[in-house]
């Protein structure tokens, strides 16, 4: 536990040192939120003023949020462990007296840790000005919010993971990759809320761990869900948690066991 | 001519043979550049499955405006897109050997990787095209086919003169690499939505600063005959090829200030 901390510590401690980028990053995250909050908002309106439970403030507050939360939850790229098999690096963690797999997973918290504010309050201050945020005024959203989030970032992981993981056999993942960003793009309510789906794209979506990454944690902060209803999202959250993360460990253990790396 | 060219002719020819060597993951990659392009339209579906008219445009002039905009980011993407790495090659020394060679920097750097993989998402929006323009009621005259045909091309110079503005910007912010893609990306991304729906602030941004609604939006309303929101008027959509000529001359001076500023990374 301890040395999961620590990991943690080091991972915020690894981002914080890139601070131009980060101000680069949060300000394109601004520029799609301006472009993103008109489109739902236009949509809203030519629906006549609300949209599947949106209204113009609710629906700007929700393309503002996403674009929050697209740095901390790491939406679309995480290819180190990839890089690692790639290079036979992979060895050197199989070496360490650590579980690869949490180590990672505590890197990864940290790097949200610090993302979370320079990379989320300018688009969400940007949002505040603009078009006005629709946010809870009872503190209880806020704590089941930040439960939701911490879900969220774990969960992206343990995909970012299992898609890593396809480096032990292929050699160049970048189509794979691309592949699991374009289906999270349309399927995790990137662009679009989920709500707005037809019936059968909300089905396929519920069947993958999309909608956890950004709808749901983004349902919860707004109150959109309350309650038990609430409590029933963060579940869900915490199901494809264990699921990704134990699909993860059995096909990494697989991966070992047929890695072969060259001397040096 | 052809003498001149030669030496851009083998360094594509032998950037194609090497892209296409390893078959599978070729394939893997064209496919998922389909996917790119698949699931940018399956945004302006869900958007039209919920309302008929989105900032004037029904669906089928809508997919005619995802299609022009999609087309020419996509033959830019392909062509000059790599250009956003540019902060690699400073980084790696890449662009010293660039120097060396008695061959201008930028057509060294625009020939030196064109992703054929890339053809997918070309293809969706060609094919999306195809589907949108006979779905349109077009009253066909001279000048419209002439548009039809100029405004894709004059979209992808468009976006190649964007990408080339960026990879300028980052000679002097190697780190900050992307404060250039909100007006590369952002650019498409605005693009491919009728301007109408944007405040006026940014419309005018999308236009006159960042001219990403002259490759599509602006064409959209001359072949419809569609009167344009305040401050685009129609006849804007005429002027697409002296948009493309007006970033090219930004451009090409930002790359030449930028080269001039550039020193070396001293490896």
């Amino acid at each position: 536990m301890r040395l999961f901390a620590t990991f943690v510590v080091l991972g915020f401690r690894r981002w914080s040192t890139y601070r131009l980028a980060t101000v680069a990053g949060a300000f394109t995250n601004t520029v799609f939120g301006l472009i993103k909050a008109s489109i739902t908002v236009g949509a809203i309106g030519a629906a006549g003023g609300e949209l599947a439970g949106y209204d113009a403030v609710t629906g700007a507050t929700y393309a503002w949020l996403v674009q929050a939360l697209v740095a901390p939850v790491n939406v679309f790229q995480w290819s180190e462990l990839a890089y690692r098999v790639r290079d036979g690096d992979v060895a050197v963690d199989l070496a360490r007296p650590a579980d690869p797999q949490l180590m990672y997973l505590a890197g990864f918290l940290g790097r949200a840790a610090f993302q979370f504010i320079p990379r989320g309050a300018p688009p969400l201050l940007t949002g505040a000005l603009v078009t006005g945020l629709a946010l809870p005024a009872t503190p209880l959203p806020y704590l089941l919010g930040a439960v939701s989030m911490v879900l969220a970032v774990a969960v992206s992981f343990g995909c970012w993971w299992l898609v890593n993981l396809v480096a032990f056999w292929v050699i160049e993942m970048r189509g794979i990759a691309t592949l699991y960003v374009v289906s999270l793009s349309v399927l995790s309510g990137l662009i679009i809320p989920v709500h707005w789906f037809p019936p059968w794209l909300a089905t396929l979506a519920a069947l993958t761990p999309f909608p956890s990454l950004l709808q749901a944690p983004v349902d919860v902060l707004t109150a959109r869900v309350e309650g038990t209803a609430a409590l029933g999202v963060l579940g869900v959250q915490a199901a494809w948690l264990a699921g990704v993360l134990l699909l993860g460990r059995l096909v990494f253990a697989r991966g070992t066991r047929k890695l072969v790396v060259q001397g040096g | 001519m052809g003498e001149r060219l030669r030496p851009y002719r083998v360094l594509v020819g032998s950037r194609m043979r090497s892209q296409t060597a390893y078959r599978r993951s070729f394939v893997s990659d064209v496919l998922g550049s389909v996917g790119i392009g698949l699931m940018e339209f399956a945004e302006v579906y869900i958007v039209f499955a919920n309302v008929d008219v989105l900032g004037g445009l029904d669906f089928a002039a809508a997919a005619l405006l995802f299609a022009l905009a999609n087309l020419g980011f996509s033959l830019a993407d392909m062509v000059a897109g790599h250009a956003d790495r540019l902060p690699v090659y400073l980084r790696e020394g890449t662009l010293d050997a660039f120097l060396l060679r008695p061959l201008p920097v930028l057509a060294q750097l625009i020939t030196s990787d064109v992703s054929l993989r890339r053809l997918g998402r070309c293809a969706v929006a060609v094919a999306v095209f195809a589907v949108a323009l006979p779905l349109n009621d077009i009253d066909w005259t001279p000048g419209r086919v002439a548009l039809a045909v100029v405004a894709p091309l004059a979209a992808a110079a468009i976006f190649a003169g964007l990408f080339v503005c960026a990879a300028a910007v980052q000679f002097w912010l190697v780190e900050g690499a992307e404060f250039a893609s909100a007006f590369t990306y952002g650019g498409a991304y605005a693009a491919g939505y009728p301007a109408s729906i944007f405040s006026l602030p940014m419309r005018l941004l999308f236009t006159f600063v960042v001219p990403a609604a002259f490759t599509a939006y602006l064409p959209v309303l001359v072949l419809l005959d569609l009167p344009g929101p305040a401050g685009l008027p129609q006849w804007l959509g005429w002027c697409t090829p002296l948009a493309a000529l007006a970033i090219w001359a930004v451009a090409l001076a930002g790359w030449r200030a930028g080269l001039r500023h550039y020193t070396g990374t001293g490896s």
